[in-house]
């Protein structure tokens, strides 16, 4: 549609009705846009806030800038291939994404993952979750105002994303999980990085703490500040530190434990008064009890092959090829045309670090996906944002913005 | 496990309702017809044994060119029992029309609106029907399968002339 041509689009009173209330359509309240391009919406969102002075009557969002059409793309890929998109859906969680998309091919095709690449996967993990958090804790103390978290946090992240780069050749879009285990082994110099991660991250941990957890600027900006109650977080599909932070006990990793989290000894953070604050809280709280996992994924890492020797889905080690005509007939089928999984629909749900992460999968017994959907934390928690933000002040949105750490290529997709 | 058996208890309460059941890998799926999704979904919330009180995911897919043509699959979970439920709809292709379960699971509201915005699944009594990740005035539900992945062609010298007349940029 052209701006001034004929088919000029004409903004009239009739579209909003419905949004906003009949106090707006006369003007006694005043409705503004905020976004796309603000930089406290942690991407492109869109706002239609309709105010009462200074607070908040309703609050419309507007998603969709950053459709890239993934789902759609996956489709048109082979299994194997598909994978690189899962990197881009949300560039904070990328092996995360990555792993619920294996857990569901892998589930589609029972293949089995070996001990080995099942720990690493989790050290992966969790140290995403830390990377997620970190910037999550950067960019919230940011849009309240703390300047200094934000370099902090950013100066840790740095290692998280050498670490990724050691193992994949990628700082964020590491591409390392695949059907059924990983692209190649750990290298030799990451372990000692995460170890001595984990010795230097605690006193970091308690540096933001020092800076935050007391301060009288942040206590106000924070408590009593985009209240959910537990039932409402619950029936408006909350998960993740959202929905613990208003006192529901629920992680997918204790309720239904993928990729052998039943074996590893860890609390999960439960906040009160489900407020910003209790979500600031318990993401601290999930970095330290990240570093346990970690820890404990280390000191019982097993040894063994690090993916699953099923030739008729997972490519034969490169030592076999020169060796070996079944492995190059196995490599060459896999490159050419792929793996033709089972006819049949799977759903695999895994805790992200924002919050529940599902993907459902389709096969029609091609080497292509017939449907994929990312069912991601950011779409659900964004519907909740109207419920949290309204009767708020407009100075608080910020701050309820980032508590529910919406990233919005996740959202989107 | 709930306390009851899901499908036992879907099966005497909605004789009629209740097309049929599917098990792949662990997960049991009960097809329901279409009408009665809303009173299925109450059902299972509100019922003391089941309390599914979390609708995680509401999905679309496309079966074209199979009759029926869409399904609408709704993801349950009781967290008192820790148990999983998959209810599935299926859709005429030439007139996709189910009942929102936004009543019973407000968090249906937003998926809804994707699977519409995505696949053109009407859902009836919608508080808000409206397109979500598309813009407004948008043609068509790009993740139906007769809908094109839109690419550009590639512009080379023996073609250029022909390419670039369709090219949007102004022309002097």
């Amino acid at each position: 549609m052209s701006v001034l041509g004929e088919n000029r689009w004409e903004g009239s009173l009739e579209e909003l009705k419905g949004l906003v209330s009949d106090r707006a359509l006369s003007g006694e309240t005043m409705v503004l846009n905020m976004g796309p391009h603000h930089p406290s919406t942690h991407g492109v969102l869109r706002l239609m806030l309709e105010l009462d002075g200074e607070n908040i009557v309703s609050c419309v969002p507007d998603i969709g800038y950053l459709h890239t059409g993934i789902e759609k793309s996956m489709e048109t890929q082979r299994y194997e291939q598909a994978i690189t998109m899962t990197d881009r859906m949300d560039y904070l969680n990328p092996l995360g994404n990555n792993l619920v998309y294996n857990l569901a091919i892998e589930k589609l095709i029972d293949l089995d993952v070996p001990p080995r690449a099942q720990y690493v996967r989790v050290i992966l993990a969790e140290l995403t979750r830390i990377n997620n958090h970190l910037v999550w804790l950067a960019t919230q103390a940011l849009d309240i105002g703390a300047m200094s978290v934000f370099l902090y946090c950013f100066r840790e992240r740095e290692k998280l994303m050498d670490m990724f780069e050691m193992l994949s050749g990628q700082r964020m879009m590491s591409t390392y999980f695949r059907p059924g285990g990983l692209w190649r082994d750990i290298t030799p110099e990451f372990e000692p990085a995460v170890r001595d991660f984990l010795d230097y991250f605690p006193a970091k941990i308690d540096d933001y703490e020092k800076l935050l957890t007391n301060n009288p600027l942040w206590l106000d900006r924070t408590q009593g500040i985009g209240f959910i109650s537990a039932d409402d977080a619950i029936a408006l599909g909350c998960s993740g530190p959202t929905l613990r932070g208003s006192g529901v006990n629920w992680d997918i990793r204790k309720a239904i434990p993928y990729s052998s989290y039943e074996h590893f000894d860890f609390e999960v953070p439960i906040g009160r008064h489900g407020d910003v604050y209790d979500r600031y809280i318990i993401r601290v709280e999930e970095m330290r009890q990240s570093l346990r996992i970690i820890r404990q994924a280390l000191d019982l890492l097993p040894g063994g092959p690090f993916r699953s020797n099923n030739r008729k889905y997972v490519p034969p080690p490169r030592s076999e090829l020169g060796r070996s005509m079944e492995a190059v007939i196995h490599h060459f089928k896999l490159w050419t045309e792929g793996f033709y999984p089972p006819k049949g629909e799977v759903y695999v749900r895994i805790e992200g670090p924002r919050g529940e992460l599902g993907c459902f999968l389709v096969s029609d017994g091609s080497p292509r996906p017939w449907r994929v959907h990312f069912r991601t934390p950011s779409f659900a928690h964004l519907s909740v944002l109207p419920h949290m933000a309204k009767d708020h002040l407009i100075a608080d949105l910020v701050a309820i913005i980032g508590s529910i750490d919406v990233g919005l290529g996740d959202c989107d997709r | 496990m709930t306390d009851l058996n899901p499908v036992e208890a879907l099966r005497a309460a909605f004789p009629n309702a209740i097309e049929d059941v599917q098990e792949f890998r662990g997960d049991v799926t009960v097809v329901v017809s279409a009408g009665q999704i809303v009173n299925v979904c109450r059902y299972c919330r509100d019922t003391k044994g089941l309390e599914y009180n979390v609708l995680s995911d509401v999905a679309g897919v496309d079966y074209y060119p199979q009759e029926p043509r869409f399904g609408v699959v709704y993801y349950l979970y009781s967290m008192l029992h820790n148990h999983w439920l998959r209810l599935k709809v299926y859709l005429p292709g030439d007139d996709p029309v189910v009942p929102s379960v936004t009543p019973v699971y407000p968090a249906a509201n937003w998926r809804e609106r994707e699977a519409y915005d995505m696949l053109g699944i009407e859902f009836a009594d919608h508080p808000d029907l409206r397109r979500i990740l598309m813009p407004e005035g948008w043609d068509g539900h790009p993740l139906r399968k007769d809908y094109p992945i839109g690419y550009e062609t590639v512009q080379f010298s023996f073609n250029f002339d022909e390419v670039n007349k369709y090219k949007p940029y102004a022309k002097e």
